[in-house]
């Protein structure tokens, strides 16, 4: 266990994953998106709209997921000094900000035919925005800092610091959406939590599911290059430039 | 120069309201900047008084945010360009009460300001006499809890290039809750309801901050300064 966390070791362990994992993926996109689209019923409120929920949910559940994520390898680069740790809270920034993107793009959409607007105060929608904005103040950060050390550090810092802080601006949102708003507006979570049926229930844990192992591989991708990026001066990462720039299908 | 640790921080503490009294400029540049965003929102919104009282506690609270991150950018740079700060980190104190110190001092000079110059400024935008104190009140319980997160996002941008918008980024999505209770107390004072709960939770948001930014801060000051 302990020999992965060398970064030469790890890039070897993360190339025979990524393979398998982005397969697996694959198949439980399509298989979770089969489900979702055609064999799961229309809505008798919201007709054929309810099945962006199959992309909006696990993209939400997600992105708050990557955040906790990265401020905990960020803590365990912090304290522990672990290298592999930092580049996982790096790698997993602009995946987690995309899922968040996500998410937002396609809670508007899906609010146009269930609200009558693109965009209401809603206090998820809210709290994901700003979540979007943390994890770009993220990535500025890191992006601002040359030296990696010093980058990653700063990066973990100011992630502890914000997942401290998301609980608080969530439940804030909340108190004062409903100062602000009358109740008309009925919460995505009492649609689907207390009366799924399984045949909606399924397809959503199963892109659940694919959207997690989607974050993990794109995440080990992303590894391996900053691994490379990092450790370009070692001999080891040079036998593997030079051996890709001898090797005969690398040419164009 | 005293040894012990009070001693130490009373000499930080008087250090930086000497250099801020000496260059009044930089405490009257964020105040400045606070007077001119509320005097602009009539000229964009119209100068119907009901409008105006309807929008003044967001306005007010929102300029306050602004202003007081605008004064964040000299928080620590100074002392980082001069050496200061590397000397506070070499010290036989822990830097974390010594932070606490600076991050009080700057905001007698930056929200403490700010709370005085709040009637005015209501006042100018029509807000009721008790919204006015409400307003006051929030301030003094808000503005602590601005210049200790600020301190932190102010520590990690230390000499990193274009620092001041990268300040900004990293910041103002932390102010948020900060921003709706000290707005939701002034709009449901002026509507006549209690305040009492706003209260409270801001001065739990000011003790929380109190607790843990000092360490954030600190940890980022000494990152910044490997």
């Amino acid at each position: 266990m302990y020999k992965y966390a060398s970064p030469k070791n790890f890039y070897a362990l993360a190339g025979r994953l990524v393979p398998w994992l982005g397969t697996i993926t694959l198949l439980l996109f399509v298989f979770g998106l089969y489900l979702g689209l055609y064999v799961a019923p229309p809505d008798y409120q919201q007709g054929d709209s309810y099945r962006i929920m199959f992309i909006h949910v696990p993209a939400a559940w997600m992105s708050m997921f990557v955040y906790v994520l990265m401020a905990g390898a960020g803590l365990v680069g912090l304290v522990w000094n672990i290298k592999l740790a930092d580049m996982l809270a790096t790698a997993s920034a602009p995946i987690g900000a995309s899922l968040t993107l996500m998410a937002l793009v396609t809670g508007s959409l899906w609010g146009k035919p269930t609200w009558g607007t693109y965009w209401v105060w809603d206090a998820r929608l809210t709290s994901e925005l700003f979540l979007f904005f943390l994890y770009l103040g993220f990535i500025a950060l890191q992006a601002a800092i040359d030296d990696p050390r010093r980058s990653a550090r700063a990066g973990a810092v100011l992630a502890l610091v914000g997942v401290v802080d998301i609980p608080i601006i969530h439940f804030s949102v909340i108190w004062w959406n409903t100062l602000h708003q009358p109740a008309s507006i009925g919460s995505l979570g009492k649609i689907i939590a207390p009366t799924i049926y399984p045949t909606m229930l399924h397809p959503l844990l199963i892109m659940s599911l694919a959207f997690f192992l989607f974050f993990f591989t794109v995440v080990l991708i992303r590894m391996r290059g900053e691994i490379l990026a990092r450790e370009r001066h070692t001999g080891w990462v040079m036998q593997i430039v030079r051996s890709d720039a001898n090797a005969p299908e690398a040419r164009p | 120069m005293s040894h012990n640790l009070l001693g130490t921080a009373r000499c930080i503490f008087q250090r930086d309201l000497l250099l801020a009294w000496r260059k009044p400029a930089d405490v009257a540049t964020p105040l400045a900047f606070f007077v001119i965003v509320t005097s602009l929102f009539p000229l964009g919104v119209g100068p119907e008084p009901q409008v105006l009282s309807r929008l003044a506690p967001g306005v007010l609270w929102v300029a306050a945010l602004l202003a007081s991150m605008l004064s964040l950018g000299r928080l620590f740079a100074a002392d980082h360009a001069d050496g200061t700060l590397e000397q506070l980190a070499l010290s036989p104190h822990p830097l974390t009460p010594l932070i606490l110190v600076k991050v009080a001092a700057h905001w007698v000079t930056s929200g403490l300001l700010l709370v005085v110059l709040s009637p005015l400024l209501a006042m100018q935008l029509n807000l009721s006499g008790h919204a006015m104190v409400t307003l006051a009140i929030t301030l003094l319980l808000g503005t602590p809890v601005l210049s200790l997160l600020g301190s932190v996002g102010a520590a990690l941008t230390l000499g990193v290039r274009g620092g001041g918008v990268l300040l900004s980024l990293l910041v103002l999505p932390l102010y948020t809750p900060i921003l709706i209770f000290g707005a939701g107390a002034v709009t449901a004072s002026a509507s006549g309801l209690d305040t009492q709960a706003y209260f409270s939770l801001l001065g739990a948001f000011l003790l929380l901050a109190l607790g843990f930014t000092p360490w954030a801060t600190a940890a980022a000051l000494r990152i910044s300064l490997d």
